[in-house]
């Protein structure tokens, strides 16, 4: 009997857990990155396969606690003993895993492995407790040196900008925005002001840790226009829950008036 | 003389087969043998010879990490420091065969020969912590600290170099301290050869230890 | 050389006196008792824990007055700060990893039974093995003292990333003095762990008696024995990681800490350091640490199933071992698939993930070998067979999450999601725990003399089976919806709308909670008044068995012990005791 309940119990667990993710009870939101839809495939790949294996594992355990309970039946191992269970395991998860782990570094390499497009617009995104904030290199295109002991957020000062001495940092624009154009490749350089922090939109796809004293570069091209949060991932502190900032992809005209009147009020 | 019981599983023991197993003397126990013919001490000494070699690793790791991640690192260790780990290091090395002397002494039985040789090795080890603990005061003197690289290069000197070596010269105290222990117990007749031999392992992995710290930490760092 | 040996016998005759029998005893029984109560009691306190940080999360505005009088910091009027809940979260993971899992499975129940189980009097050093669980119980009390200083815990998480964990308490509120105890209680904990695995290692090893070769070990001291290699190699890094983090912190060293930060306005002196070096020292632990919580479960479990299904499992001793060794062996070369997104080299992260996959092989291998020995069999669904069997279930469920997780593609979305927390709940907390519960069943017969009440036993599985899988397989699919973890409020604007689901899973949470008060209160009953235990209660093979319940302080009463068959031979419905001479069972 309790065989019985435990095979029931089984399957309902199985099938609620199928349903939840086949009907996308809780799911990623829309892609809007170029490489996105690599890693989606990836995703999907993988809950077949896996899914696949947990509900045959599990319907296989099912079977047997509700087949086998009791005494009295004449005990048999099944027919070949382990040897087609080690070579089961040996073929068909080792040549899944191996398409796997083939096809997603196609998905890995479109975000890491390849240069990024020498025309990207360029963005200096600092962490720190907690909260983002973001630099463009103005129209010299060039990003002024940081100085940390300068820092000062009493006077806006988030990145330690020598705008006194330092022609490149004189016409940066910091934000607290992060706002670019759609369809054009962005290189996002992360640099962290205190300890450990991270960059996570899911809808672009990417999660990328801060590093204190690494300066770390990631890209990509935004396919949709809209307003998307980056929030943080990697515990910094009180404030980690907190920690956010929005992501605003815009028209190329919305984007250099945006940029325009920021600049203005630096 | 355990009968058969019988039984279903809900209570009391099951339908087991079992018959009178001669007992033996209350001190005599037959045994599997230990593979390889390693009887527990040493085996448990390689154990955690092991372990510990692991733990030495992952600071030397660190100092690779941090020394690769640093350039500009700091090479205070001029010919007189070299001399001195050079001394240090025949020192240490002597030690390791008056060990084997005071080993081989023991399996023959030779009790003040064993003592002998246990007390040189002590005095030797004693000898390295001397001359380590001189190589340190003499940096601490030109201003080296856990934290602080005189020389302006990286901090991080101090701190690997004060953390490995201190772990060396706190193996080195131990072992001299039970090599203490190891003697006054063998001279009382409380340990035997075996004790002896055990302990010789371990003084022989705290040399073998020195011969990677010596050549990375001092010779690496040499001027 | 002789196929055995004469040895002396250990000499120790019976303790006296309570202290020596209680307290500060070198009997390998007292100890594994001492390490099983430890973690029961750490196990209740580290549930408390997720209690208050639940609720919290399901209600923000809940006031807990428990809560409150703890600490007036950190929940003032029984209102939990955002620092507070990190602590707590902290605290959870570091006593449930460290005092719990790697404790009763492995030391608990490994030194109470595996020198029973190779035909031993005691461990190779008993005096080491009593040492062992003092330095323990020293760590733990350093752990809870955490809680009584004015700074709190640390809010780092059980995995103490630098530099957040490294800089002092200028990092903010839970980076005080707390963080400093938790690197020493570790530090310490490593040490009796190394110790501990030692003992284990040369106890079966060294001592085992006559006719119990290597392939007539008990499944669970197999894994008892892998096991304590793993340990060996991974807490053995762990020490220095711990050391340094102190040095760090206390001794102005820069190990983990880069130059140019600015906390809290403040220019850090400290420069050269590197946090991802403290990432590769403790990942190096803490990934074999996850093998090191589940082999001993793995071992339990395969001990037990035979037992209840009258069958040796598929394969006899060798498979299942040997997927035990390889999957102890991969497990130290997977440790960077915790930082796929960590700033490690992105082609780093393919060199992890091709291992991370193939340990599914020998996982595979093992969970296939429980399933399919079950196939015509005979299953006697006792209270150890229930959790064995929900054990299979959600060991499936976990390594089939690892999926996700072991790819750098997927884990970029999965990474720091409650994706990641269902994960490592199933097979690190509820796999172990279930093999756990399994062992208490089964063994407290012969632990305390007493059988535990079986519909109790009964009710406990049926509760906690579902919904352990309500509370963590939905953790699972908001991970799906990009839900952050380590959040002690839900308020950007995705996460919002997770507030009911959040709910939903605190209330199965605190459910599943109350019901192991069932099986506390069960345990401590039939302690003091459950029937009386015969030897041989569940027709078991090993040596265990063969003694009285519970065994003489030598455990077998002086007899000469010789082994002649494995642990899984089966005559019919009757188990073939290992010590069963072998004409005997020939045509019976």
């Amino acid at each position: 009997m309790a065989g019985k309940v435990f095979a029931v119990l089984v399957i309902l667990i199985t099938l609620a857990t199928a349903y939840c993710v086949m009907a996308h009870v809780w799911w990623m939101p829309v892609d809007v990155s170029v490489h996105g839809p690599k890693i989606d495939r990836q995703i999907e790949e993988t809950v077949l396969v896996a899914g696949l294996l947990f509900i045959a594992g599990q319907l296989v355990l099912a079977a047997f606690a509700f087949l086998y309970g009791g005494i009295g039946r004449k005990p048999r191992q099944i027919p070949g003993g382990a040897k087609p269970l080690i070579i089961f395991a040996f073929v068909l998860v080792g040549t899944e895993i191996l398409a796997l782990s083939f096809i997603g570094s196609k998905a890995w390499g479109s975000v890491y492995f390849e240069a990024p497009d020498p025309a990207s617009m360029r963005v200096d995104v600092q962490a720190g407790q907690f909260a983002y904030y973001f630099r463009y290199p103005g129209p010299d295109g060039k990003f002024g040196s940081l100085h940390p002991d300068l820092i000062n957020e009493g006077n806006q000062n988030y990145f330690g900008l020598d705008t006194d001495h330092d022609p490149d940092a004189k016409d940066d624009v910091v934000t607290a925005e992060l706002a670019i154009p759609v369809n054009k490749p962005i290189l996002i350089t992360l640099h962290s002001k205190d300890v450990g922090h991270s960059f996570y939109v899911r809808e672009l796809r990417i999660q990328q840790d801060f590093v204190p004293g690494l300066n770390i570069p990631i890209h990509f091209t935004a396919t949709q226009t809209g307003r998307f949060e980056i929030v943080c991932t990697q515990l910094c502190g009180l404030g980690h829950y907190n920690m956010k900032a929005y992501l605003s992809v815009l028209s190329q005209a919305d984007f250099e008036n945006w940029l325009k009147k920021q600049a203005s009020m630096q | 003389m355990l009968s058969d019981q019988r039984s279903d599983l809900k209570g009391g023991d099951v339908n087991v087969t079992q018959s009178a197993i001669p007992s033996l003397g209350q001190h005599e126990v037959l045994m599997e043998a230990s593979p390889y013919g390693i009887e527990k001490k040493k085996l448990g000494m390689w154990v955690f010879i092991v372990s510990d070699a692991c733990t030495f690793g992952a600071f030397l790791f660190a100092y690779g990490y941090m020394r690769v991640g640093n350039p500009v690192w700091g090479t205070p260790f001029g010919v007189g420091s070299v001399v001195n780990g050079v001394v240090m290091t025949a020192v240490l090395l002597s030690s390791s065969f008056t060990m084997l002397a005071a080993v081989r002494a023991s399996q023959t039985g030779a009790k003040p020969s064993t003592k002998k040789w246990l007390g040189i090795t002590m005095l030797l080890g004693t000898i390295f912590a001397a001359l380590h603990l001189k190589e340190w005061f003499s940096l601490i003197g030109e201003g080296w600290r856990l934290f602080y690289n005189p020389t302006g290069g990286a901090a991080q000197f101090g701190a690997t170099f004060f953390s490995v070596t201190g772990l060396h010269l706190t193996h080195v105290v131990t072992g001299v301290i039970a090599l203490a222990f190891i003697a006054r117990g063998y001279n009382l007749g409380r340990y035997d050869e075996s004790h002896v031999e055990t302990a010789g392992l371990y003084w022989h992995f705290v040399d073998l230890v020195w011969m990677f710290v010596f050549p990375l930490m001092y010779l690496m760092n040499a001027h | 050389m002789p196929a055995t040996s004469a040895h002396a016998a250990v000499h120790h005759g019976p303790p006296q006196g309570f202290i020596r029998k209680y307290v500060f005893s070198v009997d390998h029984k007292v100890i594994g008792i001492q390490y099983t109560t430890l973690s029961v009691v750490a196990a209740f306190i580290g549930m408390a824990l997720s209690w208050a940080f639940r609720i919290h999360l399901g209600w923000p505005d809940a006031h807990i007055p428990l809560l409150g009088m703890l600490s007036k910091n950190g929940a003032p009027g029984g209102l939990m700060t955002p620092e507070y809940y990190l602590s707590l979260v902290t605290m959870h993971g570091t006593i449930m990893a460290f005092f719990v899992l790697t404790a009763a499975p492995m030391a608990g129940y490994g030194n109470y039974m595996l020198p029973i189980q190779v035909g031993a009097a005691d461990m190779a050093f008993p005096r080491l093995n009593m040492a062992s669980f003092w330095v323990t119980f020293v760590g733990f009390l350093l752990a809870c003292a955490t809680f009584f200083i004015p700074d709190g815990p640390p809010l780092s998480g059980w995995t103490a990333y630098a530099p957040l964990s490294a800089v002092g308490e200028v990092a903010g509120p839970g980076q005080g003095w707390g963080q400093n105890l938790w690197g020493l209680s570790i530090a310490i904990f490593c040490v009796a762990s190394l110790l501990g695995a030692l003992n284990f290692i040369v106890t079966t090893l060294d001592l085992r008696t006559k006719g119990m070769t290597m392939s007539r070990l008990p499944i669970s001291t197999w894994a008892w024995f892998i096991n304590a290699w793993v340990s060996l190699l991974a807490f053995a890094v762990l020490l220095p990681t711990c050391l340094l983090l102190v040095l760090d912190r206390l001794g102005g060293t820069s190990f983990f800490i880069p130059g140019g930060l600015v906390i809290n306005d403040q220019m850090q002196p400290h420069s050269g350091g590197s946090p991802l070096l403290f990432q590769h020292l403790f990942w190096f632990f803490g990934h074999p640490e996850v093998y090191i919580i589940i082999l001993p479960a793995f071992g339990i479990v395969s001990h037990i199933i035979p037992t209840f299904i009258r069958k040796p499992l598929v394969g006899g001793w060798k498979v299942i071992t040997w997927a035990m060794v390889a999957i102890g062996t991969l497990s130290f070369i997977v440790w960077g698939h915790h930082m796929f997104v960590s700033g490690m080299s992105p082609y780093m992260a393919m060199v992890f993930s091709v291992p991370t996959l193939f340990i599914t092989i020998p996982s595979v291998i093992a969970t296939m070998v429980w399933l399919f020995s079950l196939y015509r069999a005979n299953i006697r669904f006792d209270t150890p067979m229930l959790f064995s069997l929900g054990f299979i279930s959600l060991f499936i469920t976990g390594g089939i999450g690892g999926f996700f997780l072991a790819q750098p593609s997927t884990d970029s979305y999965l990474h720091a999601t409650t994706f990641v927390v269902g994960h490592f709940h199933f097979t690190m907390g509820l796999s172990a725990i279930f093999g756990a519960f399994a062992g208490f069943y089964y063994w407290f017969p012969k632990m305390f003399g007493r059988m535990m009440n079986e519909k109790l036993g009964k009710v406990h599985f049926w509760l906690s089976f579902p919904l352990v899988y309500c509370v963590f397989m939905t953790m699972h699919l908001t991970g799906f919806a990009g839900a952050v973890r380590r959040y002690s409020a839900l308020v950007d604007d995705f996460m919002a709308p997770l507030i009911p689901t959040n709910r939903f899973i605190s209330v199965a949470a605190l459910l599943l909670g109350a019901t192991q008060f069932i099986f506390l209160f069960n345990a401590i009953w039939s302690r003091f008044r459950g029937p009386e235990a015969p030897n041989n209660p569940w027709g078991g093979t090993t040596l265990e068995w063969d003694t009285t319940s519970p065994p003489p302080f030598d455990n077998f009463g002086g007899r000469q012990i010789t082994v002649y068959h494995g642990p899984m031979e089966y005559d019919g419905e009757a188990s073939v005791m290992q010590t069963a001479p072998p004409a005997a069972v020939a045509g019976t």
